[in-house]
């Protein structure tokens, strides 16, 4: 499946297709959705079973549960503070979302939907809205001094208050380009090396297989790269949009 | 629960003796630090909003048919706020703007 001939299909997996049949050609349903619906299913079975025995001495599901909320409850405070705790349900939300989406990735065979800008990008235009009109509904027409500091010569209103613009505008774009970029490259480079192993395993007898193990053996660096990676980015997702929201409650 | 007997506390400072716990209160912390992390962030940001500075021209541009100005102008903008998006990265006072 990896090398067709002589040729790296690197790109092939992030392809979509339709699954479920006629029903879900008919309404495109691809395996992209198939697998948001599986880590919607997995976050939902994990925080329901997981807490569902609520024991003082948590057993592993229940520990991985607590974990996860204290990690995103500690950030969300820490960054936004306490104003910040209604605002909780959103990040974890999303967290959750993201996190389970590289890890399934990884999953041989799997889809990474977050390896897809459409994804990412909607993800991250759902965040900007979000802390738009948090900071309008909080501030009102306050808001728009956020765009012309304090203290400025009014004579540079006409150079500060575009760049100030496109800098805002720019969040979602840099917010979604940074996790599917990171998503795309490290998929691209397993599938590369894993065509190495095969192209090179099936050359030339025992010395085609000797050298097919230094592919092999960066592969198995790589998977543990991209598990740290799968974490960070779906952490980088959920403390930018805490910084965001941070921005917005407190505006200066 | 309740610290009965400030075991929390006890923990938090042997932690703190041993070096264990980094200082708090470092403004974005966590986020990555290395310097294939900073360079990354640091070209997305660039790049991102010199994309939007351009998408905002060239959109300006078609409706007001008045190419190439306005799509020169914010390419200028969109390069400025990239520069000022770099150096907010690195700006320590947080909260102040950003």
């Amino acid at each position: 499946m990896a090398a067709e001939g002589k040729s790296i299909d690197a790109l092939g997996q992030f392809e979509l297709t339709p699954v479920l049949g006629a029903v879900g050609k008919a309404v495109g349903f691809s395996q992209s959705n198939l697998y948001m619906l599986l880590a919607v299913g997995l976050i939902s079975a994990l925080m329901i079973w997981g807490m569902g025995r609520r024991a003082v001495v948590p057993g592993r599901l229940q520990a991985m549960a607590e974990s996860a909320y204290e990690f995103v409850q500690d950030m969300v405070a820490g960054q936004i503070g306490d104003e910040g705790r209604r605002f909780f349900p959103f990040v974890f939300s999303l967290f959750m979302f993201i996190l389970f989406g590289n890890l399934l990735g990884l999953l041989p065979y799997a889809f990474t939907f977050t390896s897809h800008i459409a994804v990412t990008f909607a993800l991250a235009v759902v965040v900007f809205i979000l802390v738009t009109l948090v900071a309008l509904a909080m501030h009102g027409m306050r808001f728009f001094t956020y765009f012309f500091p304090e203290g400025a010569p009014k004579a540079l209103a006409p150079l500060i208050i575009p760049i100030e613009l496109i800098s805002y505008l720019s969040r979602p774009v840099s917010l979604s380009v940074r996790l599917f970029a990171n998503m795309v490259a490290g998929h691209v480079m397993l599938k590369v090396f894993a065509s190495f192993v095969v192209m090179i395993g099936s050359a030339a007898g025992l010395l085609g297989i000797l050298g097919a193990t230094l592919p092999l053996a960066v592969n198995v660096a790589l998977i543990g790269f991209e598990l740290l990676v799968a974490f960070l980015q779906a952490y980088v997702f959920a403390i930018l949009t805490s910084i965001y929201l941070h921005d917005a409650v407190h505006l200066h | 629960m309740d610290e009965r007997d400030g075991f929390e506390r006890r923990l938090r400072e042997a932690r703190t003796r041993q070096g264990l716990d980094k200082p708090t209160g470092n403004d974005r912390a966590g986020l990555p630090t290395g310097p294939w992390g900073i360079g990354f962030r640091a070209g997305v940001e660039v790049v991102s909003a010199l994309v939007v500075g351009i998408l905002i021209g060239y959109l300006l541009d078609r409706w007001l048919g008045t190419w190439p100005w306005l799509f020169l102008l914010f390419f200028l903008a969109g390069s400025a706020a990239g520069v000022l998006n770099v150096y907010r990265l690195f700006d320590p006072r947080r909260g102040r703007r950003s």
